[in-house]
């Protein structure tokens, strides 16, 4: 659902969050890929080639940061400090709005909701550790045996969270065409946002977008 | 319906830094999964084991459990030869070289059975797997070593893994042609229809896809001592006494 031409709209992902977004989730895809073929027996049955899958899954886990660090490295990080704000400070509304599932909490409803807020925390959270618990399981000569065994495990346990995180988050964006146009287009209706985000419209006007 | 006032709009005093708590939460409950995790694993797969020894959906393979065959495959696809297909090629350094077929290995040779564990270098461990075969000795008897040789040299018909032997951990009576094991013929999968099982060392010298047996006096080939031994992996895998590892002996 593309906003008509006529439309006023309002910008809600500048061009170097789109960027972050999009390369984060390409190389998100490929670890995920890589990793279910590495994981699951059937899938590395039919796939074969252990070794190459092993170093792509590697190398790209150790890109997985690198959009990240683009994306903050530069002047066009302001609006994304602005928004890594919004996910990191949690108010009164956002817990009632993640205790109610959505029923509630909606009345001040600022630029993200609390279950968009946890979905970026919980993946950006995952980033150090799966790089952590990865680099371990790859590079384990230098660490007790057990370490190996445990960084697997908590590995392994993470990436089924993240399968089933992400698999939510696409449908919900499939089913959110609003959503979809946003993170590619980065306008919404400014009509939507003045009567559904009422706060993040409010940081609007006063200048703080 | 919508707040109206101003101050509404300010980042409100009771804005709570979720994100910090949770991020630093997260890194921490990691680092302690590293420290405990093969602890709460262990509990985990004794749990799970009922379920995941029954499992026919196959859905049990998503479980993080450790007791469960993980497929270490290093070819493009899974390499197949149909049982009427199969041969296994015993020669080299031998006074009668040998096309063994099936009903050869599972009928006309002496059979062994055996239950043991199959330990895997990279921590996964298969408790009570029942192997069915022939000893890699009774194949060496029929078709009678020459004096001189020294090892053993296996192929796959993947075209790319190699294993090697000692004639002395050759001739161990552990060591088995394996044509059954889980009950039922050794799966493409598990290297089927013919897998050698090598049961004191690591799951890598159980060569899968058994299509050639080669009695040698050296190991003079690029391959040798093996795949994965060229990959750095120790080429005596006996089990808790090489790659750095004190697991339990099978």
């Amino acid at each position: 659902m593309t906003p008509p031409e006529d439309e006023v709209v309002v910008e809600r992902f500048d061009r170097a969050e789109r960027w972050l977004h999009w390369s984060s989730a390409m190389l998100f895809l490929i670890l995920l890929g890589t990793g279910m073929v590495l994981y699951v027996g059937t899938l590395s049955a039919v796939v074969g080639r252990r070794v190459l899958v092993k170093d792509v899954h590697v190398i790209t886990g150790l890109l997985l940061p690198a959009p990240l660090m683009v994306a903050y490295g530069g002047s066009w990080r302001a609006q994304l400090r602005r928004d890594v704000r919004r996910f990191a400070r949690w108010s009164v509304d956002d817990r009632r709005w993640l205790l109610s599932l959505g029923r509630r909490g909606r009345e001040r409803m600022g630029k993200f909701n609390a279950g968009q807020k946890l979905n970026a925390i919980f993946v950006a959270g995952c980033i150090p550790v799966m790089l952590m618990t990865g680099a371990i399981m790859r590079w384990f000569s230098p660490f007790p045996l057990a370490w190996r065994t445990g960084a697997t495990f908590v590995h392994d346990s993470l990436a089924l969270v993240l399968l089933a995180v992400t698999v939510g988050h696409i449908l919900k964006a499939l089913t959110t065409p609003r959503a979809i146009s946003a993170m590619r287009t980065g306008a919404v209706p400014a009509d939507h946002v003045r009567r559904h985000h009422p706060r993040w419209w409010r940081e609007l006007q006063s200048g703080d977008r | 319906m919508l707040p109206q006032t101003p101050e509404d709009a300010e980042l409100p005093r009771e804005d709570v830094p979720v994100g910090r708590r949770v991020l630093l939460g997260m890194v921490g409950l990691g680092a302690l999964g590293v420290l405990w995790g093969a602890t709460v694993q262990s509990g985990l797969d004794r749990a799970l084991r009922p379920i995941t020894l029954n499992d026919r959906t196959g859905l049990s393979a998503f479980l993080p459990t450790s007791s469960r065959f993980r497929i270490y495959s290093v070819t493009g696809s899974l390499p197949s030869r149909t049982d009427l297909d199969y041969r296994l090629t015993v020669d080299g350094h031998v006074d009668h070289p040998a096309a063994l077929d099936l009903a050869d290995l599972r009928a006309r040779l002496p059979q062994t059975a055996m239950t043991k564990d199959f330990q895997c270098v990279t921590g996964w461990r298969v408790p009570d797997v029942p192997w069915e075969g022939v000893r890699l000795g009774h194949l060496l008897d029929e078709v009678g070593v020459r004096p001189g040789a020294s090892h053993v040299r296996f192929w796959s018909f993947d075209g790319v893994y190699t294993e090697t032997l000692t004639m002395e951990q050759a001739r161990r009576d552990d060591v088995l042609v394996a044509h059954h094991m889980l009950g039922a013929p050794v799966t493409r999968e598990h290297g089927g229809p013919v897998r050698l099982y090598v049961a004191p060392m690591y799951g890598y010298k159980s060569l899968k896809w058994l299509e050639r047996v080669e009695v040698v006096t050296a190991l003079d080939q690029p391959s040798d001592p093996g795949y994965w031994e060229n990959l750095g992996y120790d080429t005596d895998a006996w089990v808790g006494q090489s790659n750095g590892r004190q697991d339990e002996a099978t």
